[in-house]
């Protein structure tokens, strides 16, 4: 029972409390760029749920498994250095970006081959996701930003949220953003600058959620 | 490895339909026609430095590297330190993807150059952690390993680092990183004197009420839409007095 209402407050918090892109600044690249139009801001969204939810269990079993000083990290067995010190220091970065480019490509083929009708509404938006700072973000959250380390679940219920929470800031400033095509905005203020003027209206909107941690 | 080949295919296509949004690719071959176009400019130096400053900044022109913009603008210091970082990164990785740029297959480019940026990121990230104040790498956190992930980086490697010789792309690394720098201490300043009525730690006014709003989330995506749309009006303004 209380793991679930662990699980919960994880999945509220980093969806709507912490959202990622309107509390924590993250992907604000494609945020910006692909909420012209709802359906392409769906594509994306349900694109970036799903190779965050992905890299968050890849990148949690690295961490735990081949980066962090212990009796549970593999390599710790061949070497004491690294059974005493961890790789965490040296190699997370780099370790991460890759899963998360061999992820993206992987995650690309095997829909191709296996639901194409999927590939060809999500295709375009996969390979932008490797560049797409909130999925290393999320996977950095996941293995350093708490107090008491995440489980597995945990972890993947916190890439899954925080997916969401894109998606569902993405759909709102898609919304948002179409109706502003009809109305006429000072030149100098067209295009990004009026986007982040309204993202400020939404950040303060999304400020209110944070009463909920109470 | 069919990576970037699929990157630049479906980037190329999908370019027209995120017109705003600052796809790496877009910008880079864009970037890479107006330099071809500037060969003369290549044997004037300062114009390599000076070029990221100014008239090409990461952020207010390209806008490119949002994310720490917003992010660590909370205090000017912050700002100053993430710029730090960002030069370093930069620069290092300009040095060297120019230096093994006719030895990398042009497929597994992009891969390459991510890693020799990781690698450098990580050396930053450990430097910082030796010898920075505690609270500035508390409060940078996430987003000195996220500089892996800045477009800035990666489109100056691929649109510059690339094409051109070594000392070239340390200045155009130094120009834009310092460019870079100069955009998050503005919107820093911003920041920190409306939403702490402090500049670089210094009290301003005895009976200042800050707006506190300015130092969180909406104050930054405020501040940033406000200076973009300022130095577009201002670049309107020039062109037209022209």
């Amino acid at each position: 029972m209380e793991d679930l209402q662990r699980l919960l407050a994880i999945a509220v918090g980093i969806a709507l409390i912490n959202n990622l892109v309107l509390a924590r600044f993250l992907g604000l690249c494609p945020f910006v760029g692909v909420s012209k139009k709802i359906p392409s801001a769906i594509g994306m969204g349900l694109a970036v749920i799903f190779v965050m939810s992905m890299t968050s269990v890849v990148t949690w079993l690295l961490y735990v498994y081949f980066l962090m000083p212990g009796d549970r990290n593999i390599l710790g067995h061949y070497s004491s250095y690294v059974a005493e010190h961890g790789l965490v220091d040296v190699l997370r970065t780099t370790s991460y970006i890759l899963v998360i480019a061999v992820m993206v490509q992987f995650v690309e083929m095997v829909m191709r081959k296996h639901a194409p009708a999927l590939y060809r509404s999500l295709g375009i938006y996969l390979p932008l996701i490797t560049t797409n700072c909130c999925v290393l973000g999320a996977a950095l959250l996941n293995t350093t930003d708490a107090t008491t380390p995440l489980t597995l679940l945990q972890a993947t219920v916190q890439g899954f949220f925080g997916g969401v929470g894109f998606l569902l800031a993405l759909l709102l400033m898609a919304g948002v953003r179409e109706q502003l095509e009809t109305v006429d905005v000072p030149k100098p203020l067209q295009g990004m600058p009026i986007a982040f003027i309204c993202t400020s209206l939404m950040a303060l909107a999304f400020m209110g959620f944070s009463g909920m941690a109470g | 490895m069919i990576y970037p080949a699929l990157y630049y295919r479906v980037a190329g296509r999908a370019s027209t339909s995120f017109l705003t949004w600052p796809d790496s690719a877009a910008i880079l071959s864009a970037a890479t026609t107006v330099l071809l176009q500037r060969k003369d400019a290549m044997s004037n130096r300062t114009g390599e430095f000076t070029r990221g400053i100014f008239r090409e900044n990461p952020i207010f022109v390209l806008m490119l590297g949002l994310c720490p913009t917003l992010a660590t603008t909370t205090e000017v210091k912050n700002a100053l330190a993430m710029g730090a970082a960002v030069i370093a990164v930069l620069t290092c990785s300009n040095v060297i993807v120019s230096l093994v740029r006719r030895v990398i297959p042009g497929e597994i480019r992009i891969p390459c150059y991510i890693v020799i940026i990781a690698s450098f990121v990580t050396i930053t990230e450990l430097l910082m952690k030796a010898y920075m104040p505690a609270e500035i790498n508390r409060s940078l956190g996430i987003f000195i390993p996220l500089i892996v992930v800045n477009c800035i980086i990666l489109g100056r490697a691929e649109a510059y680092a690339s094409k051109n010789p070594v000392l070239n792309a340390a200045l155009d690394g130094l120009g834009n990183g310092v460019g870079f720098t100069l955009a998050v201490a503005l919107v820093a300043t911003v920041r920190e004197v409306l939403g702490s009525g402090t500049w670089f730690g210094i009290k301003l006014a005895a009976n200042l009420t800050p707006v506190a709003v300015m130092i969180q989330a909406p104050g930054a995506f405020l501040t940033l839409g406000l200076l973009m749309g300022f130095f577009i009006w201002l670049r309107q303004w020039r062109a037209a007095r022209a």
